[in-house]
């Protein structure tokens, strides 16, 4: 399932128009990005959490050619699944 | 501080202006599809955050880390998440 088919799915189930379901679905996962990058924990009982994990950089070497590259740290987010989530998936 | 569902809740109602019981509802709704979709283990691919999607694991030999005994653990479905490129992008700015 994509992005469009989950704001289809949600118009249908909610009644609702796909504007309005779009609207809906796009301010969700906005809300929810822009709270990593203010290095916030997501929380949402029942589906998972999310956090950021910083990865440090090191040297490393281009494996084709030997040369020595330098790979900067970063951020990432991390998705811990839920409880309940992790058994329905495993049914 | 974290967000969580009823902040989330609260936010789309200011941003998307609804009332607090169509947000709740509305909340609800997604979220449910979208679990209901990865339990009959379909991926949901959303496009700027990033893809979940049901991995099937193999059987393997385990070990009880406190008692050293080997186990076997059976072959089971996780559930994974990789950032879409733009929200990997959007965390490492500056």
């Amino acid at each position: 399932m994509n992005k469009s088919q989950l704001i289809e799915a949600l118009a249908k189930a909610e009644n609702i128009t796909l504007k309005k379901a779009e609207m809906v679905v796009n301010a969700v996962f906005e809300n929810m990005a822009e709270a990593l990058v203010q290095q916030e924990r997501i929380e949402i009982r029942g589906f998972g959490s999310f956090k950021v994990k910083f990865y440090n950089g090191y040297k490393g070497r281009n494996p084709k050619t030997g040369d020595l590259i330098k790979v900067d740290g970063k951020k990432l987010p991390f998705f811990k699944v839920g409880k309940e989530m992790r058994e329905r998936v495993d049914r | 501080m974290s967000l969580t569902k009823d902040k989330l809740i609260t936010r789309l109602q200011t941003q998307a202006g609804l009332e607090k019981q169509e947000s709740r509802q509305i909340v609800e709704r997604v979220l449910e599809i979208m679990k209901d979709t990865l339990a009959e283990g379909d991926d949901l691919l959303i496009s700027g955050f990033g893809r979940f999607s049901v991995r099937q694991k193999k059987a393997r030999r385990g070990r009880n880390p406190q008692t050293k005994e080997a186990l076997t653990l059976g072959p089971r479905k996780v559930l994974v998440f990789k950032a879409s490129g733009v929200l990997r992008q959007r965390l490492n700015q500056q």
